[in-house]
């Protein structure tokens, strides 16, 4: 009897232990952002997003980096997404499951979880000095590329592991290729879960400041790129100058960009749910 | 010449020995069943005649299946092409997340057939084959997964028949469905066979009994008896068929 007394204490323990992990999470992002707005939201107006920087905080704005975020979004995004879909489709439609794949899988898996200066370092010996891009956008964008494939390659290899394959047997049972029933059938049922990985991915490289900062970005650009071979900044490198300067008036600053790109990546991760739950629906068995 | 023929087929999945030995012909315009327990190799069998195992891991196999007199195992056959010709219906209704349409008008796309209004002509005449025009005419735009499970499964058939298959296989087409939707496959197989050879892989022995001209019993990888339906129901010449038909194992 009073086992089952301990017992439900214990549980009642457990739930509470529970509760007040989850919540410290949530409480101390909240207290974050709230602490952020409160420093930066009156901070931001027209002027804030469509001045160059300056030495004087009060005129300088964040016109060029977030034009150089941009810039590398589209950049990478365009390196990116067709060699990390090709290189899934490959693995997982064409692949044979031998020895061979086993490894590249397993070392796929490993370059996700490698430290993203070392990709910085990588970009700055390949695409800055041996294609000599020097610090331009182009090489930003190639080096943050390297760095979401493998997150793009695993999400494209989940996404099509999960279509069922008398979906695939259906097709090859009227006669289709291989080609004509990925084409057709298999990517068309795992778009959701690809355009996921591929946002998710994306956002990552939103908010990367290291490697880019490795093949030397600036910190300083007073002029908006016009072309993939410009130098560049982007925010978080813009913040990471702004938090580091002494002036009171720079920390306001740095904490209206923040609140900038916590938009951006807030924004692509909410079209990602999107995505997925809109086509998770349509496509089940 | 025979639709299909198979010479002393034998099938392996690595070390295993699936299918021993089996050497069976077909009739034109005729219905076979094949039975047998669960793992006796009927529905392998079924698949080596649209080459559908050859996606299997460790899948090999000796001996020769000639379906309308060539080899379909030679390394020049379009696997493609064979398909075309030998349809297949499988155990779980598994229309496209497409519409109606699209699921009929699948086969003729990726056959190179553009001509709209020859598509339609072709969905129209192979939905009317498989019974089911009446019941969606008006809907073609609808996702075929809305449709019950039966009137799936008979739209699985119409997408085949589009293509102009001379051989239908169906593996178990009907184990999934209620008795009517059953009885509605059942006739439905009864009126293609004017025009197709049909081969049905089933667990259902009355089924067998009711569709079929012929029937083939396999037992462990052995295709032990193949006779005339009417011969082998009521008169099976070997013991381990009788006590399979009248359910002493199974």
């Amino acid at each position: 009897m009073n086992k089952i007394k301990s017992n439900r204490l214990k549980d009642t323990a457990f739930k509470y232990t529970g509760i007040s992990a989850t919540l410290s999470g949530i409480v101390i992002l909240l207290i974050f952002i709230g602490n952020i707005l409160i420093e930066g939201v009156a901070r931001i107006d027209w002027e804030f997003l469509t001045n160059l920087p300056s030495r004087r905080a009060a005129k300088a704005g964040i016109l060029t980096a977030w034009t150089g975020t941009a810039w590398i979004l589209g950049l990478t995004a365009i390196i990116a997404i067709p060699i990390g879909v090709a290189a899934g489709i490959y693995l997982q439609e064409y692949g044979k499951k031998n020895r061979f794949a086993r490894i590249v899988e397993l070392n796929i898996a490993n370059l996700a979880g490698v430290p993203s200066i070392i990709y910085g370092l990588l970009g700055l010996e390949i695409f800055v000095r041996v294609l000599a891009f020097g610090g331009s956008l182009l090489a930003g964008a190639f080096t943050l590329a390297l760095l979401i494939l493998p997150i793009i390659i695993v999400a494209t290899r989940e996404a099509l592991k999960a279509v069922p394959s008398s979906l695939r047997e259906a097709s090859f049972g009227m006669g289709a290729t291989k080609w004509q029933t990925i084409w057709y059938q298999v990517l068309p049922a795992a778009k959701g879960g690809i355009l996921t990985g591929i946002i998710l991915a994306l956002s990552r490289a939103v908010g990367e400041t290291a490697p880019l900062i490795v093949i030397g970005a600036l910190a300083y650009v007073p002029f908006v790129p016009d072309s993939p071979m410009d130098e560049f900044t982007v925010l978080p490198i813009q913040i990471f100058n702004w938090v580091s300067r002494p002036q009171e008036a720079f920390l306001v600053n740095s904490a209206a960009a923040i609140i900038i790109l916590l938009i951006i990546t807030f924004v692509m991760n909410g079209i990602a749910v999107f995505l997925r739950n809109k086509w998770q629906k349509k496509v089940s068995w | 010449m025979k639709p299909i023929e198979a010479k002393n087929v034998n099938v392996f999945y690595g070390e295993n020995h699936v299918l021993k030995d089996v050497s069976l012909t077909i009739k034109e315009n005729s219905v076979t069943a094949f039975i047998g327990p669960s793992g006796c190799g009927k529905s392998t069998f079924l698949r080596t005649l649209n080459r559908m195992n050859d996606y299997i891991e460790g899948f090999r196999l000796k001996g020769k299946v000639y379906i309308n007199g060539k080899d379909i195992y030679e390394r020049k056959v379009r696997v493609e092409e064979l398909r075309r010709k030998v349809g297949m219906v499988f155990q779980k209704p598994n229309p496209f997340p497409k519409s109606i349409y699209d699921n009929v008008a699948y086969g003729l796309k990726i056959h190179g057939i553009t001509d709209k209004m020859e598509i339609n002509e072709i969905v129209e005449k192979s939905l009317k084959q498989a019974a089911l025009w009446g019941e969606v005419k008006d809907k073609l735009s609808k996702p075929a997964l809305s449709l019950s499970g039966g009137q799936q499964q008979r739209l699985c058939i119409a997408r085949t028949l589009a293509v102009k298959p001379s051989i239908i296989l169906m593996d178990e087409p009907a184990s999934a469905l209620d008795p009517i939707s059953t009885a509605k496959i059942e006739e439905l197989i009864h009126e293609l066979k004017e025009k197709y050879t049909i081969v049905i892989v089933t667990h259902n022995m009355q089924q067998a009994a009711r569709v079929s001209d012929k029937t083939a019993f396999f037992y462990l990888g052995d295709l032990v008896e193949y006779e005339k339906t009417s011969e082998i129901f009521t008169n099976p010449k070997n013991k381990q068929t009788e006590n399979y038909i009248t359910g002493r194992f199974g």
